[in-house]
């Protein structure tokens, strides 16, 4: 499947699971911030790609979860180097770069867009 | 008021269907404020699309937290989707059917069917279905945030066991 196929199926499983119009569902788009996605929609979203796709998608594996509370991983409200390695191999589909020169936790949604998940799509199919 | 939205679990598949019925009650205090009669017209007794919502919700409720043996919380956490045609009115029988379509630790995902049931023997169509209502449901204890909450099963009270044990129901 070529990656704008992929995006299409996201975007079709986005606009049901989001109620969003289908020109806001773009590649830069952000879940949360531009989408309005909230903490019950990501598990609707992982439904939906397993549904979509086939595939079978293990709990924290899209949406890693339980790291904010580690101080090991986030000091000061911000990723401490040893959480973003952390971050980067629970999350091999992930652009980090942006993220790394200014690495608050409260930006950790904004990793979340929707070329995160044609990536994430895209890189399950290849293990399959 | 209790809030018991449906009377009876008809048939279980557990882990997969369940259907149930409510029976839409003048009895019902509700019915007379939904809607009374007012400067447009006479009263119009019926059921309130929400508690239908709630019907189905209890419904699939029922299904998902009988497939984990009443251990997890469940809770409703979104409408995916409510459409209803037609309303429900004095001695009409709602019957829910609610199938899981997705389950994993966190939660759940169904898909329910509602079909109006016509109390009059003459009617030509006496159940047909008038909705579509999807669900979703989280396990709050696995919750993403990773919040607590308290350890006795406050969403599996008596109302529901009461109800399970009435329909035949039984668990492990």
């Amino acid at each position: 499947m070529t990656r704008d196929e992929i995006f299409k199926k996201v975007q079709t499983l986005l606009v049901d699971a989001l109620a969003v119009d289908e020109d806001e569902v773009t590649m830069q788009a952000v879940l949360t911030k531009d989408l309005g996605a909230e903490s019950i929609d990501f598990l609707d979203i992982v439904f939906k790609l397993e549904q979509a796709f086939g595939i079978k998608i293990a709990q924290g594996e899209l949406f890693p979860e339980g790291g904010a509370q580690d101080p090991k991983f986030v000091k000061d409200g911000r990723v401490t180097p040893e959480g973003l390695a952390s971050l980067k191999a629970r999350m091999p589909h992930v652009d980090f770069s942006s993220f790394e020169k200014d690495p608050q936790i409260a930006r950790v949604g904004e990793l979340f867009t929707v070329e995160t998940l044609v990536k994430f799509v895209e890189w399950k199919l290849s293990k399959k | 008021m209790r809030w018991m939205w449906i009377d009876r679990v008809v048939s279980l598949e557990p882990g997969k269907r369940l259907v149930a019925v409510k029976h839409v009650s003048l009895a019902e205090e509700h019915l007379h404020d939904h809607f009374a009669a007012d400067d447009l017209g006479p009263a119009l007794p019926v059921m309130p699309a929400s508690l239908i919502v709630e019907g189905m919700a209890q419904t699939a409720g029922i299904l998902v937290g009988h497939s984990e043996g009443f251990r997890e919380k469940v809770i409703l956490a979104k409408v995916g989707k409510a459409e209803l045609a037609e309303d429900a009115g004095p001695g009409a029988t709602l019957r829910y059917t609610a199938t899981i379509v997705q389950m994993d630790k966190s939660g759940a995902s169904t898909s329910g069917v509602v079909e109006l049931i016509e109390p009059s023997a003459g009617a030509a169509n006496p159940a047909r279905v008038i909705g579509q209502i999807d669900l979703m449901f989280s396990h709050i204890d696995n919750n993403m945030q990773g919040l607590s909450f308290p350890a006795h099963n406050f969403v599996f009270g008596e109302g529901f066991k009461t109800l399970l044990r009435t329909s035949g129901v039984s668990w492990q």
